[in-house]
This record gives structure tokens, C-alpha cells and sequence, in this order.
């Protein structure tokens, strides 16, 4: 509670000072191929609940934001050449992230779980071929829990649906609210559907998926927190979400 | 600098050297394989065959390497009767689907080089060859190919250096190759400037490697063309 006070104070003081400690204008980091918290539209424009929130947060820091669309391989580095400010992008924070950047309170935490042709079981897996997008909790769960298991990289989820769709990979693991609206309820997602336990391993799963921000803004990083705390308290969150899934993804308090 | 995690993953760039090197030699072989006849028709004739291959290395020239990888690898596999058909069980690779992207990649390049390479034959060899009563077919084996390919040498060990480079775009389709390995150890520990670094300096040891081979073979083959000075 403590920890939310201070939050909020600083927060406020910076919407006193109209975010006078950092620019007006903020860069945010976003992904564009993990509908449907971040997709592509035909225009180039990059929509999604991660962007929604994104724009929610930064207006209640009071501050404007501009989105810059940047592969999952290269978005920590983004960060931390100072070409975008923040990443909202689905990240999870883990312990091996936070040697590299600082995160925020989670703004969201779903489980993770594995999709395949109707009928898989987690016990047919061994001398099969599961996909995962390369560097994510998913590539870590796997090679933990299933060394055994044969593990195709991606660079993309978009590509991991493709090639499951295609039947090249047997299965995938991965964000089960991601792959549930990103794949499954599409039409390339017919006969597919998901299958063991969901997973939420906090050794690889993480707290939940935060704001990422460079080490040493601890400014920045808690005025996200506040924010995130303030637009589910305003309703907004709520908004947001329901324009998107069914249940509240934001998981325990 | 975190040299040392690159050198704890060195079994995983092995791997990724071994697949560059496997993929680019094939393709290179396999794009041989192709260009000499195609080459040689292209070079003789006009007919409707020769147009045929015009049209093909027209495609694999006009377009590039990695969209024409995304096409094999990704657009072939949207479509069912594909994927139902014999040709899935090599399809469904990505080995597969990049080794014949590249294949037809190095040999519609290549069939442009030895093409130039046939018609810059002098005249007087070939007539030099016949008046020895060799047959049209004798005159092709021993004299016009010979003397062609020994011209397309410094050409086509550009066109291997070439398609290494090329090569790093199967690192796309899930191939763990020097680029997919820089790319992994990018991804996990964000040593951008480690793996990378250690990726470009394998492709430049390999790059070496073909230019050296390219330049003996030049001063074997090639060196009674050579202008005294």
C-alpha cells in the first residue's frame, strides 16, 4: 500500500508539473504481429490492447504518445538506444529481462498453454515439433520442461500460426489468451484446439506482463504503475478489455 | 562485452556454420546443374525453349531472394491440394523449401554468366575445332565448354560469395544457420553486438575461403588468357 501511495504521488506531481521531468511527447515500443494485443492493419497502422492501454497510460500520465512498430528481436535493444521510451508489447517480466531494463507493476498476467490439432495430449509430445517465438518465456518453459521435445524458432506468433495451420509443427506453446483470440478463434484456427494444464510457472512465466523502461528511471517506471492502477480504477481498463475479451485479463491483485 | 557467452554457445554456432555451408555448397552445385544447359541454349539459340529460360531467369533475377523464400516456404503451404500432394513431404521442410529457393535463385544468376561466358568464345577456337573434323557435339565437350567455364570463373566465384550472403535469409524460416545463431543468442541474452560480430566474421572467414579458391582456380585455368605485361 505504502508502495501505492508514493506511486501515486509521484504521479500526480508529475501531472502538476504538466511532465515537465521528461518530455511532453513519449515513444513507446510496440510490436505489431501478437494480435489481439498487438496487430498490423493494412495501412501500417498498429492496433490492439496493447496499444489501447498504451495510450490510456500515457494520457493519464498526461503526456502524448507515438507508437514505433519494432520486431520482438530488437525491441529491448529499441529501448535501451533510447529509439522508443517504453515498451508495451505482451512483455512478461522475468528475472532475466530485469538484469537488462526495469518493468512496471503488471498491466496485465494470463496463462500459457498449448494449442494443437484437436485430440493432441501433452503426453503424445515426445518426437514432436512445437513452435514458440524465439526469445520469449515460452522458448524458456520449453526447454525447461520439455527438453525432449523438438523446438522450432520463430521470429514472429503470426509465423508460428502459419506454420501450425500448414501442419509443418505439430503444436505451439504460448500466451493462452494471445493464441486463443489470435488463432484459434479464426478461421485458420478450425480443428485446432488447446490442450494440457494452463501454465503459470513464476520461474518462467514471470509476474505478469509490465512496462518495460530503461534501468535507473525509477521516475518514468512508477508513474506507469500509478497509471496502470489509476485507469482501473477509473473504469478505463475495463473499457479497454471488454472491447477485447470475454473475462478480465488483468488476473489477481 | 560478453565474448564469453558466445564462446559458451560455440557448439550452436558449429551447427550454424555447418548449415550455411551445406546449403550454400548445394544450392551453388544444384544452381551449376541448371545454368550449364540452360546456359548454353541460351547462348545458341532463340527458339521457344530458350525463351522458356529467359522467362525463368527473368523471375528469379527481377525478384528478391527473400521474397521468393516466403513464397516456397509460406505461400505454397497456404494452399490445400499442396499440402495433400506428394510434394509436401519435401515442402514441409523449411531445409527443403531454402535449398530450392536457392537452387533456382544461383541458377537463373548463374545461366546469365554462363551464357555471356559462351558468347565470348572467340569465333576462331570453335572453327579451329572443326576444321580438326570434330563433330558439333565433340566441338561443345572439348573445346567451347572448357573454354567457356574458364571464362565464367571470376564471374561465378562472385555469384558464390553472392549467394552466401544470400543465404542468411533462410535464418527466417526457422533454419538455425551463423545468422540464426547470432539471432538466438540475440534474442535470449540481447548481446546484439556479440553474436552478431561473431556471425559476420564466420561469413567473411567463409567469404575468404570461396574468393581464395576462386583466385587458384583463375591462375590454373585462366592464366594462359592472361596479357603478358
Amino acid at each position: 500500500m505504502k508502495k501505492f501511495i508514493l506511486a501515486t504521488a509521484t504521479a500526480g506531481a508529475l501531472i502538476a508539473s504538466g511532465g515537465g521531468a521528461f518530455a511532453q511527447n513519449i515513444n513507446i515500443c510496440v510490436e505489431g504481429a501478437y494480435p489481439p494485443f498487438s496487430s498490423t492493419e493494412a495501412s501500417g497502422e498498429v492496433v490492439g490492447f496493447d496499444i489501447d492501454i498504451a495510450n490510456a497510460l500515457v494520457n493519464e500520465m498526461g503526456m502524448s504518445a507515438t507508437m514505433v512498430k519494432t520486431d520482438w528481436d530488437g525491441i529491448i535493444p529499441a529501448l535501451l538506444e533510447g529509439k522508443c521510451d517504453a515498451i508495451i508489447a505482451s512483455m512478461s517480466i522475468t528475472d532475466e529481462r530485469k538484469q537488462v531494463i526495469d518493468f512496471s507493476d503488471k498491466y496485465y498476467n494470463s496463462p500459457a498453454q498449448f494449442i494443437g490439432a484437436g485430440g493432441m495430449g501433452e503426453d503424445m509430445l515426445e518426437g514432436k515439433v512445437v513452435g514458440v517465438q524465439r526469445g520469449t518465456i515460452h522458448q524458456d518453459f520449453m526447454e525447461g520442461e520439455f527438453p525432449n521435445v523438438e523446438l522450432r524458432l520463430y521470429g514472429s506468433q503470426d509465423e508460428v500460426y502459419l506454420d501450425l495451420a500448414a501442419g509443418r509443427i505439430d503444436a505451439a506453446m504460448g500466451d493462452a489468451i494471445a493464441m486463443d483470440d489470435g488463432f484459434l478463434k479464426t478461421d485458420a484456427g478450425a480443428g485446432f484446439a488447446f490442450f494440457g494444464p494452463a501454465y503459470s510457472i513464476p520461474k518462467y512465466h514471470g509476474e505478469g506482463a509490465g512496462v518495460g523502461v530503461r534501468q535507473g528511471e525509477e521516475e518514468l517506471r512508477d508513474a506507469f504503475s500509478a497509471a496502470i492502477l489509476a485507469i482501473r480504477a477509473s473504469g478505463e481498463y475495463a473499457a479497454i478489455n471488454d472491447k477485447y475479451f470475454d473475462i478480465d485479463i488483468y488476473g489477481g491483485e | 562485452m560478453r565474448f564469453d557467452l558466445v564462446l559458451d554457445n560455440w557448439q550452436m554456432f558449429a551447427g550454424g556454420l555447418w548449415m550455411t555451408l551445406q546449403l550454400t555448397a548445394l544450392a551453388v552445385l544444384i544452381g551449376f546443374a541448371i545454368a550449364l544447359p540452360f546456359g548454353l541454349i541460351r547462348a545458341r539459340s532463340n527458339g521457344a525453349v530458350s525463351r522458356l529460360i529467359n522467362a525463368y531467369v527473368y523471375a528469379f533475377r527481377g525478384t528478391p531472394l527473400l521474397v521468393q523464400l516466403y513464397l516456397i516456404y509460406y505461400g505454397l503451404s497456404q494452399f490445400e491440394w499442396v499440402r495433400d500432394s506428394f510434394a509436401w513431404v519435401i515442402l514441409r521442410d523449411a531445409w527443403w523449401c531454402a535449398l530450392i529457393a536457392f537452387s533456382l535463385n544461383s541458377g537463373a544468376y548463374a545461366t546469365e554468366i554462363i551464357r555471356g561466358a559462351v558468347q565470348s568464345v572467340p569465333e576462331g577456337e570453335l572453327e579451329a575445332a572443326k576444321s580438326l573434323g570434330l563433330s558439333p557435339f565433340k566441338v561443345a565437350r572439348l573445346v567451347l565448354i572448357p573454354a567457356a567455364l574458364r571464362r565464367a570463373l571470376p564471374q561465378y566465384g562472385n555469384e558464390v560469395v553472392f549467394m552466401l550472403h544470400g543465404s542468411v535469409v533462410a535464418s527466417v524460416i526457422t533454419i538455425q544457420d551463423i545468422l540464426g545463431v547470432g539471432r538466438t543468442l540475440n534474442a535470449r541474452y540481447y548481446l546484439a553486438y556479440e553474436g552478431f560480430l561473431t556471425a559476420a566474421a564466420l561469413y567473411m572467414v567463409l567469404a575468404f575461403v570461396v574468393v581464395f579458391t576462386f583466385r587458384q582456380l583463375e591462375k590454373r585455368y585462366l592464366g594462359y588468357l592472361k596479357v603478358a605485361r
